[in-house]
């Protein structure tokens, strides 16, 4: 019987991920949505940094950050007790930052396509702005929330760069699944390594048909 | 008794104006546009900021450049463009402002939709919607209601329908109305007094003819 593991630390590392970086990227999605600060395009481009770079580049200066020697390192291990290099912990931040922009950018777009009119008319409806934002903004952009929330999932559970730096591959710990097939690949056990693959493969396709098939129908519930 | 005085600047264009309005009173403003008359709403409204000052009853809105925001201001705000909550149905739009079913129900009434209280946005036409965003403009018993050509998207006959409704409600409510229009006829129907704007200032003032020839 082959070993799930792998898999099912891909999905925990992927549900994590998604979960924290949802409550990060939501204000911060707001923010670039509506300010006319000039910092917007400098905050854009760090943000967008991880889709254009390579994943070993990322991987490497995380592996840099957290390592015990350096100050990051230091004092996230000192005063925080932290480990971050080669833990799951220290996936789920280098996932957070890998998988960054896939959350911000569909949330902003969206906020991005509200009407402005809506979202005076419920500040004049005597709202602030996190009932604004949960009854009002959100609930008008499920489609990119929808969106946001899935490709961040699928990207994390399709990172492999990054993983290999930080992670390493420790079995049950950090040996995701990505991980797991490239170790079979180089161990010429195909079988295996086709098993993994074709669950990811499935396993993919559905969420994204899913999504897909869910902003059509709300696209013509709305038309 | 509602004091307005207030100036903002905006590149080459100059806003400073000065209006006072007594409770109960619709005032209507005019102007081309460009002229200034929805920058002014939206600087009542706390939308945008000025300086200058806004007294409302014994409340004080802006003093100098300190702003209370739109939250804590007794606002009922009709946009052009509606901006109904298009995930909220009918009665929805209205309970969100606040959790009086009663009053919704009755203004709903007033506008002639209580039968499509379950209806989301998207399924309305214009005119029905402009008399949702009216209605709800209402739900915060509001100090002050403030129209921003709330008509001009509308055809002719659903333009006089609604001047009907606004008029009923203004009078229901004894709210103070002021209402931005560029349709001079339209104000004529339901202004006490009437304000013709000209970049940024107010040109001149005009008690209306047709009121005073009534109360005569």
């Amino acid at each position: 019987m082959i070993d799930l593991a792998p898999l099912w630390l891909s999905f925990k590392l992927a549900f994590i991920t998604t979960l924290l970086l949802f409550f990060i990227a939501l204000p911060l999605g707001w923010w670039l949505s509506q300010t006319r600060s000039l910092l917007k395009p400098f905050i854009e481009a760090l943000t967008a940094l991880p889709i254009v770079l390579p994943p070993s580049v990322l991987g490497f200066y995380l592996l840099v950050a957290f390592a015990p020697d350096s100050p990051i390192g230091a004092f996230l291990l000192h005063t925080l007790d932290l480990k971050l290099v080669f833990t799951f912990p220290g996936l789920v931040v280098a996932s957070m930052i890998y998988s960054f922009p896939f959350m911000v950018q569909p949330l902003q777009s969206g906020f991005e396509s509200l009407s402005q009119r809506m979202i005076e008319a419920s500040y004049l409806a005597g709202k602030g702005f996190w009932q604004t934002l949960w009854r009002v903004a959100l609930p008008n952009i499920k489609p990119s929330l929808f969106t946001a929330l899935i490709v961040t999932f699928a990207h994390t559970v399709g990172e492999f760069g990054v993983v290999l730096m930080v992670g390493g591959s420790i079995p049950g710990e950090t040996k995701v699944a990505s991980v797991a097939i490239y170790e079979l690949v180089e161990q010429l056990d195909y079988e295996d390594a086709h098993i993994y693959s074709a669950i990811l493969l499935v396993v993919s396709f559905v969420v994204l048909f899913g999504v897909y098939i869910f902003n059509k129908r709300f696209r013509v519930a709305r038309a | 008794m509602i004091e307005i005085a207030v100036k903002k600047q905006i590149g080459n264009f100059k806003l400073d104006v000065a209006l006072s309005l007594k409770r109960g009173e619709f005032v209507g403003i005019m102007g081309a546009s460009g002229s200034g008359k929805t920058t002014l709403l939206r600087i009542i409204a706390g939308l945008e900021n000025a300086t200058g000052r806004i007294v409302v009853g014994d409340e004080v809105w802006l003093d100098g450049k300190k702003s209370l925001p739109p939250q804590k201001r007794s606002i009922g705000f009709v946009f052009q463009e509606y901006a109904l909550f298009e995930n909220m149905s009918v009665l929805g739009n209205l309970l969100y402002v606040s959790k009086d079913e009663a009053l919704a129900r009755k203004l709903l009434k007033i506008v002639e939709l209580d039968d499509l209280l379950d209806r989301y946005p998207a399924q309305l036409s214009g005119g029905q919607k402009q008399r949702v965003a009216l209605a709800r403009a209402m739900m915060r018993c509001p100090k002050l209601l403030l129209l921003d050509e709330p008509l001009s998207a509308l055809d002719s006959s659903m333009r006089l329908k609604l001047q009907n409704e606004i008029a009923r409600l203004h009078e229901e409510f004894g709210t103070t109305t002021l209402m931005v229009s560029h349709d001079r006829g339209e104000l004529l129907r339901l202004s006490d007094r009437i304000y013709q704007m000209r970049q940024g200032k107010f040109a001149e003032v005009e008690r209306n003819p047709i009121i005073d020839a009534v109360r005569v």
